[in-house]
């Protein structure tokens, strides 16, 4: 989670609000962040660190692994209508790329303000080209987009 | 937006707020509707409220307040796991 707040400033810079959650209590939340996670992070926890005791959240985003009562890693990204644009679920020892998650939400704030109008294609980063989705694109790809642009 | 809270005896817990999750007849219906839930890309975010800590503070955090911006929920594993 300490990845998370490194990128915060960056997530916080895109208007972006982050929640974590886990099954362990808001106190216990407290002692991680007093003990550990302050000395990995300057200045602390950015963001509020929530409490699903008893899973039912977890349960609701599909996230909750009841055989061991935690949950797993997963993450969803919710634009301003309240609807889950993306999302990703792993098992606990991998863990994530939060780039990659800004990456993402980049991509669809870009659609977002476009109304539709754009599209990113594989691999785009913000500052690249984006298509313009039409008739006229239909078996034109190619000539506007190569799979290096994507790397 | 967040309700603070001041810290009792019992452990804070919170509530799922979808339509999936409201009460029903028993407890174990809603538990067993809350397992069949899937989300869908595109679809409406579950909301709930949840007990949280930030900054020396604990509040009750609700997802349908921050409509209108942009959220990135993370669930993990548990506090002091290592990844």
């Amino acid at each position: 989670m300490s990845a998370v707040a490194d990128e915060f400033p960056e997530l916080q810079k895109l208007g972006v609000e982050v929640l974590s959650i886990s099954v362990d209590s808001v106190f216990v939340h407290k002692m991680w962040e007093d003990h550990e996670l302050s000395k990995m992070v300057k200045g602390g926890i950015p963001y509020p660190m929530l409490s699903d005791q008893n899973g039912n959240v977890g349960r609701l985003y599909g996230v909750y692994n009841e055989d061991a009562g935690v949950q797993m890693r997963g993450r969803f990204i919710i634009d301003p209508d309240g609807n889950v644009q993306a999302y990703e679920v792993m098992t606990p020892p991998v863990g994530r790329n939060v780039a990659e998650s800004r990456r993402q939400i980049q991509a669809f704030q870009l659609v977002r303000a476009s109304k539709g109008t754009e599209a990113t294609p594989a691999g785009w980063q913000p500052g690249r080209a984006t298509l313009k989705p039409g008739p006229d694109l239909v078996g034109n790809v190619w000539k506007v987009w190569k799979v290096e642009d994507g790397k | 937006m967040p309700t603070p809270f001041k810290a009792g005896c019992e452990r804070p817990s919170g509530t799922t707020l979808a339509p999936t999750a409201v009460k029903t007849e028993s407890a174990e219906v809603e538990k067993k509707e809350a397992k069949q839930s899937m989300i869908k890309v595109g679809a409406p975010a579950p909301d709930f409220e949840l007990p949280g800590y930030l900054n020396g503070q604990f509040s009750n955090y609700k997802l349908s307040e921050y409509r209108g911006k942009w959220v990135f929920v993370c669930f993990y594993p548990g506090d002091f796991t290592f990844v």
